[in-house]
């Protein structure tokens, strides 16, 4: 049979053939990734409970891990740093596949969950819910929940507006993404020029972003939706492989592509707005860690989204362990961090290797 | 295998093409032949189903392909568009496997052995199983055509649509694509072509569709179509036509 000729060529490595006969090679290096980032992932997140303004050896984690219950360590461990780490798996997970669908769905290599005006219509509910004293009111899950009432508020705006004459036209949907994205963030200042000065402080902290979350429901369902998602959106992945031709390709080759964008338009827009509902905006997760997967492990989403929740997941975590670390006990803003280390580890990347989108 | 029957359609309230009909046999390889903007893209559209017809059907074996899913469309026909802006982030055998797509179960995500087998002889018929490991976007454009050409065959289609197969391609090129086309065709494969280049469509196809400012100008055996009056009227320029020294066909030369 033809398929036996194995003619002799320079194959670049992780793009080696698949021999027709014996297990996909493809899927090993697949699985070998998988792990790889899981270990990377399971070590930030033991470097994330041993590290803090009090220092636990990993080993004295361990052992307070099964004897512990009741002593001050244990309440650190895991009242204090486990759920942020888990809130901090959520987040990153969940905004970094986000990226990874919109990028692949609109063919754009500048597409970040916020660029739909999700992070806007969060932030401007949150505004809102602060200078009309929610937080004294209502407690402290107002903030949260007028985040994702924004969030949600505005992406249905936008979906509206760009589906008006039937179908989803992409090109229109993210200029119109863009422009409610200003306006919100254009309101967003003229609220906060109306603000009392001690609002001004939490609206502020609120939108650069922070993992510290003291509502243990909210962090697990976070958890949950972010997982969901991640399922969910699995199951479109070899639509999106077919997306990633062109809409009027993937039309050809069987995708049912109007019915594929909208589920993917509101998975991403969901997991987007619960995570910034709960953690606020922390910027460049999803615009860096799809890129650089995609540099690693190849366009094809069914390996990507999987690479890229665990990665998200990992680099948030550290990020979030180093913005706590540095100036303990006082703490950087989470976001200024996933800007400063994604962004150089981007730029390295990317110049020391060919990478086109 | 193609019956198209009073078809007018077009984008919105713009219609491109206007009461046309036609049929394409099994095991035909059809020529779609016109000036710039006369509808040829725009019939390839509406026979694979993207563009419904506004007035009129198309039946692909007796059933109207504005009724079916994508998904059944793609088992039967594919094609091979001309806009290839995008740059896919896929290898050459990553994206030739692309074509089984179609062909699997709603919740199936990786390909099976078969499917591996199907794409491997694909891009042996297209020659280009030494650039499997290559990134799509390091290939040339008569690469490139070739990995579409490759993908399209892996979706082991009855019917395959080409919109401009040999555009922008060098003449090896252009005549490796038609004899490769021709080879397909002889192992019952129907073809429905949109080529630029009147002599190519002369030589290789069985059957000519001249279109016209979106209406049927005429349609027939190369001979019959391929006039110097025709030709001249249709195309506004002039022409001279001569016969093929090998098999007879015409040949359209520009006068100088």
């Amino acid at each position: 049979m033809m398929c036996n000729q194995n003619p002799k060529s320079k194959i670049p490595p992780g793009r080696r053939p698949l021999r027709a006969g014996g297990q996909n090679p493809k899927y090993y290096t697949w699985i070998l990734w998988t792990f790889f980032l899981i270990t990377i992932l399971l070590g930030v997140a033991v470097f994330s409970l041993a590290v803090g303004a009090v220092d636990l050896p990993v080993r004295k984690a361990f052992f307070l891990l099964t004897k512990g219950r009741g002593t001050p360590e244990y309440a650190i461990l895991f009242e204090v740093r486990l759920p942020r780490i888990l809130l901090g798996f959520a987040v990153g997970g969940g905004l970094a596949i986000s990226g990874v669908i919109l990028q692949g769905m609109f063919r754009n290599p500048l597409v970040e969950p916020y660029t739909l005006g999700i992070s806007g219509g969060a932030a401007l509910g949150v505004c809102v819910n602060m200078v009309m004293g929610g937080p004294r009111v209502l407690g402290p899950l107002a903030t949260s929940a007028s985040g994702f009432l924004g969030a949600m508020g505005i992406i249905f705006l936008v979906y509206a507006i760009s589906a008006r004459g039937g179908g989803i036209r992409l090109s229109r949907l993210l200029l119109i993404g863009v422009m409610v994205s200003f306006m919100a963030s254009s309101l967003i200042m003229l609220v906060m020029a109306v603000t009392r000065t001690e609002d001004l402080h939490g609206i502020i902290f609120w939108i650069m972003g922070s993992l510290e979350e003291p509502s243990s429901f909210l962090m697990k369902a976070t958890l949950f939706i972010s997982l969901g998602g991640m399922m969910l959106s699995f199951l479109f992945a070899v639509d999106l492989n077919a997306l990633s031709l062109g809409e009027e390709e993937a039309f050809h080759l069987g995708v049912e592509v109007d019915r594929v964008k909208k589920a993917l338009f509101v998975i991403a827009s969901l997991l987007t707005g619960c995570c910034v509902a709960v953690a606020g905006i922390i910027g460049f997760v999803g615009l860096v860690v799809p890129h650089l997967m995609r540099l690693l492990v190849g366009g094809d989403h069914r390996i990507l989204l999987v690479a890229s929740y665990i990665s998200g997941a990992a680099f948030l975590i550290l990020c979030d362990t180093l913005a706590r670390v540095v100036i303990a006990p006082m703490e950087f803003p989470v976001g200024v961090i996933t800007g400063l280390v994604g962004g150089v580890v981007f730029i390295y990347a990317m110049s020391r290797k060919g990478y086109s989108f | 295998m193609v019956k198209v029957e009073d078809l007018s359609c077009g984008y919105g309230k713009e219609i491109v093409l206007k009461d046309i009909s036609f049929e394409v046999k099994t095991g035909q390889f059809v020529g779609l032949i016109g000036p710039n903007g006369s509808g040829k893209t725009t019939m390839i559209r509406a026979i694979s189903g993207l563009l419904p017809p506004q007035k009129g059907v198309i039946l692909l074996n007796g059933n109207a392909v504005s009724r079916k899913r994508p998904r059944e469309l793609a088992a039967k026909m594919a094609v091979v568009t001309q806009s290839q802006e995008a740059t896919p982030p896929f290898s050459v055998e990553e994206f030739v496997l692309l074509g089984r797509v179609p062909h699997w179960g709603r919740f199936q995500l990786l390909e099976t052995k078969t499917d591996v087998e199907i794409a491997e002889r694909a891009m042996a018929l297209t020659g280009i199983s030494h650039l499997r490991g290559r990134g799509m976007g390091k290939l040339s454009g008569g690469e490139r055509q070739l990995a579409n050409l490759a993908r399209a065959l892996a979706q082991r289609p009855d019917l395959l649509l080409l919109d401009e197969p040999t555009a922008h391609l060098d003449i090896g090129h252009q005549v490796q694509i038609m004899r490769l086309l021709k080879k397909l065709n002889t192992e019952a494969l129907t073809i429905v072509a949109v080529l630029h280049d009147l002599n190519l469509a002369s030589l290789y196809c069985q059957r000519l569709i001249l279109l016209n400012k979106g209406r049927l100008r005429m349609a027939g055996h190369p001979r019959e179509v391929l006039t110097e009056e025709i030709i001249n009227e249709v195309y506004e320029t002039s022409i001279v036509v001569k016969e093929d020294p090998y098999i007879s066909r015409p040949l359209v030369f520009p006068v100088y």
